[in-house]
């Protein structure tokens, strides 16, 4: 797993690599929670996820929500099979894809 | 070890029993409230559960196919019936008895009982079968008893299970995920909505990546079975609550399903939703109104239950119910953690050792009055002060509310009433007069007795009842209240009241009266409590009253009570009985009669005179005294235990009340008030008349009790 932020034209750029899962939980919520701390739109793009498990649809779910607390832009620009699979499943595409588009 | 818990089982299922017996009997006024069927199913599968545990098979297997029956009820699969209930309460008296047989160390049950065990379980089986060869629940459920004033709007209109799903939070760290359950579940059937609930995720610093905070709300179309269904979510179902409402649920269980949903009020009408109670286009139709009468007068959301009902969306019982179950909730849980279980026996001890602890400060205070050393006066009535304190609060430890015993009753009066094609109500009052638990155990055959004989002997038939101008349903009355340091318990009945010629003639055939004696009521109904009258038939048949009363009047007195019958022909009868509030510790006022000691429970004494000369030489000729005007009787207690000395050179009256009568009691001399720990006397003494108990003084010696009301009625008497 991978997860790295860059700035890009003002907005925090998320990149997560590999596998969302229990495994590495910690550190996709403190990746998150950086990217939270600092200014401007936040942008997801987790086109090279291969695996993800409800602990990181919660973390999806926690960064929304608290984006939203903190008045901020959040966007999932992209998406991987696998993420989208799981929020097929959990009946959150809508939650999470149409700020996508 | 072993006996320890199977102890600990026996005394929980006599509660589990009794609760089955209230519910069932509740149930029977209201066969649709869901909160009873679902705490009578508890009762049940904890009674199953636990003997499982420590072992006891014959109660297992037994209860196992009546789990299995009121599973069913509670889904809304089979109506409780009338039929049931009785049912249900053979069973209840069945598994009892099985206890019973357990507790004996019995394995082999005595073949009447194993016989009674297969017919209950073949009944119970063949109800189980019915509900699964009728199968439709929609169509079991709907008997007229159970449907509600709305016979349409009971029902939801889905075909589909509804699934409720809150995820324990270390579902994932052991290795699950939510993920898997709900492919596996879409396998099993379609699945028509799912909802993801998030509400119990905490803020970002306190969330933990890897606990499990997610909840769904499922609908699925399957034509699985229930247990089918359970089975998916076998191996979280520990640390997940799970609830799953079959396809046209009731509407009431959508409530349950709401009382039991951890999710806020706020939430209320999107979880109705989801249960499909409403439809989406009402609940939206619900929040703009919502959303208007925030804007109106800022009173918030919270206020959406509310505003549901008043648009005729919801049934107020359904947003009633989830309001009302929280806040039982509360209480009840106060309650549980203010109670603690403790052995009886160790209590005991307790109040034996304050016992001995009153006689040694009573010792201690004497020696240092005379020894005149005023700083160890003044901590040893410091001492005393305390030691009071610790023994008022030892008693006050053994006292419990009669109540509990007073509503084991409801299920005798119910049996006899539909045993004797009778309507009978059982009003009880002063449930919550406490006292000693010792008395409240050995009341309660004796009250178990009256209450049985007022309804079975006292209320009279509907038709006889109506034709004496009463009304048809006949009410045994219990009552309890405190009265002058004793506790008083009445059970009385508006039936047909006690028969004077029959207990006139059968008390002359049995020789305890004479042709031709006049007797005052309250001497012709004391009879009934001779042992004279106990066997004979006859009397049960014809005039009511008389089955083993003797042995009623002996528990009583066994108790140092007393027993009394009133009764108004046609009018129904009253049997008081008056027992005193504790069996140890009493406050006394001392006495001295020909230097012995006695002492005389402080709560009966009125006053005290002094006997004047006029009285004393007149006392020869009569036992009475001219008290400011009134008649008083009195007792020269120097005659009475007939001590030998010269008559002292002023003598007091010591004036008691005990049952509204009054009566002088002569002695020498007064001392006041004391403390006294009764010591019972010895099966030497036990017929000793007037003397109740022994008690030992601060300064070692003896003080006789005084048995006041055994005295009382000697007066009477004479």
């Amino acid at each position: 797993m991978n997860i790295d932020a860059t700035i890009e034209k003002g907005a925090c750029m998320v990149r997560i690599e590999g596998e969302m899962t229990i495994y590495n939980a910690f550190d996709i919520k403190r990746g998150l929670g950086q990217c939270l701390g600092s200014a401007g739109e936040i942008r997801i793009d987790l086109s090279q996820v291969i695996e993800m498990d409800t602990s990181g649809v919660q973390l999806l779910l926690l960064a929304k929500r608290e984006a939203r607390r903190l008045k901020r832009g959040l966007k999932i620009v992209s998406h991987s099979q696998a993420t989208r699979s799981v929020y097929e499943l959990y009946n959150l595409a809508h939650h999470f894809e149409d700020l996508g588009a | 070890m072993e006996t320890e818990i199977l102890q600990t089982f026996l005394s929980e299922s006599v509660e589990l029993l009794q609760e089955m017996e209230d519910s069932l009997l509740s149930l029977e006024n209201s066969p649709n409230d869901q909160d009873r069927i679902n705490s009578l199913f508890r009762s049940v599968h904890t009674i199953k559960g636990s003997s499982g545990i420590v072992g006891i098979e014959s109660v297992e297997k037994f209860t196992h196919g009546i789990e299995n029956l009121l599973s069913q009820a509670r889904d809304g699969a089979i109506p409780i019936t009338g039929g049931i209930i009785e049912l249900m309460l053979e069973c209840r008296d069945h598994i009892s008895s099985l206890l019973e047989f357990a507790s004996a160390g019995e394995a082999e049950l005595p073949a009447g009982v194993a016989q009674r065990d297969r017919a209950l379980t073949a009944k119970v089986n063949s109800l189980l079968n019915g509900a699964a060869a009728g199968n439709e629940p929609k169509e079991k459920a709907q008997t007229p008893k159970a449907a509600g004033p709305r016979p349409e709007g009971d029902k939801a209109e889905t075909d589909a299970w509804h699934i409720s799903l809150r995820f324990g939070r270390d579902v994932l760290r052991n290795g699950m995920d939510p993920i898997s359950f709900l492919n596996y579940l879409g396998k099993l059937g379609e699945i028509t909505s799912l909802s993801t609930l998030c509400d119990a995720m905490p803020a970002q610093a306190e969330m933990d990546p890897e606990s499990c905070y997610l909840g769904f709300e499922i609908d699925l179309r399957s034509d699985l079975d229930k247990k089918a269904i359970s089975d998916v979510f076998e191996f979280v179902k520990d640390d997940c609550a799970i609830h799953i409402l079959p396809p046209h649920s009731r509407i009431d269980d959508y409530v349950e399903l709401i009382r039991g949903l951890p999710e806020s009020d706020t939430m209320l009408g999107e979880i109705l939703v989801r249960g499909k109670a409403l439809t989406q286009s009402e609940l939206e139709q619900a929040l703009k109104l919502q959303k208007a009468g925030a804007d109106e007068d800022h009173r918030g959301k919270a206020l959406i239950g509310e505003i549901m009902v008043n648009a005729g969306m919801v049934y107020p019982e359904m947003v009633d119910a989830a309001l009302e179950k929280q806040k039982k909730n509360l209480v009840a849980k106060a309650r549980e953690a203010l109670t603690i279980r403790i052995d009886a026996a160790k209590l005991d001890v307790l109040v034996n050792l304050v016992g001995e602890l009153v006689i040694s400060s009573a010792n201690m205070e004497q020696h240092s009055q005379r020894i005149k050393d005023g700083a160890l006066m003044e901590s040893s009535s410091g001492m005393l002060r305390l030691v009071e304190e610790i023994r008022d609060s030892a008693m006050k430890i053994r006292m419990v509310p009669i109540g509990d015993t007073f509503s084991r009753f409801n299920r005798v009066v119910r049996d006899i009433s539909r045993d004797f094609g009778k309507e009978i109500e059982l009003a009880v009052s002063g449930g919550d007069t406490e006292l000693d638990k010792t008395v409240v155990e050995k009341i309660n055959d004796p009250l178990m007795h009256l209450v049985r004989n007022a309804a079975d002997h006292g209320i009279e038939k509907p038709e006889a009842r109506v034709e004496a101008g009463k009304p048809p349903k006949g009410i045994v009355r219990l009552n309890a209240y405190h009265d002058a340091g004793s506790i008083v318990i009445e059970v009385s009945d508006d039936g047909r009241g006690l028969n004077r010629g029959r207990i006139t003639e059968k008390a002359l055939n049995a020789g305890l009266i004479s042709q031709g004696q006049t007797l005052s009521d309250r001497e012709l109904f004391g009879l009934i409590f001779e042992p004279g009258f106990s066997t004979a038939e006859e009397v049960t048949k014809l005039s009511g009253r008389g089955v083993g009363m003797d042995v009623v009047k002996r528990n009583i007195e066994g108790l140092r009570g007393t027993v009394e019958v009133e009764s108004e022909d046609g009018r129904g009868a009253t049997v008081r009985i008056r027992l005193p509030l504790t069996l140890a510790i009493i406050d006394g006022f001392m006495v001295d009669v020909d230097n012995s000691f006695y002492v005389i429970p402080l709560d009966m004494v009125v006053e005290c005179v002094e006997l004047s000369e006029a009285d004393r030489e007149a006392a020869n000729r009569r036992s009475y005294m001219n008290l400011r005007g009134e008649v008083l009787p009195y007792i020269r207690l120097r005659e009475y235990f007939s001590a030998e000395g010269a008559a002292a050179s002023h003598e007091n009256v010591v004036i008691v009340q005990y049952a509204g009568q009054k009566t002088g009691l002569v002695v020498d001399e007064l001392y006041g008030e004391v403390q006294t720990v009764i010591k019972s006397l010895g099966k030497v003494y036990r017929d000793v008349k007037g003397i109740s108990g022994a008690t030992i003084m601060g300064n070692g010696r003896v003080a006789l009790i005084i048995d006041v009301p055994r005295l009382v009625q000697t007066v009477d008497a004479a």
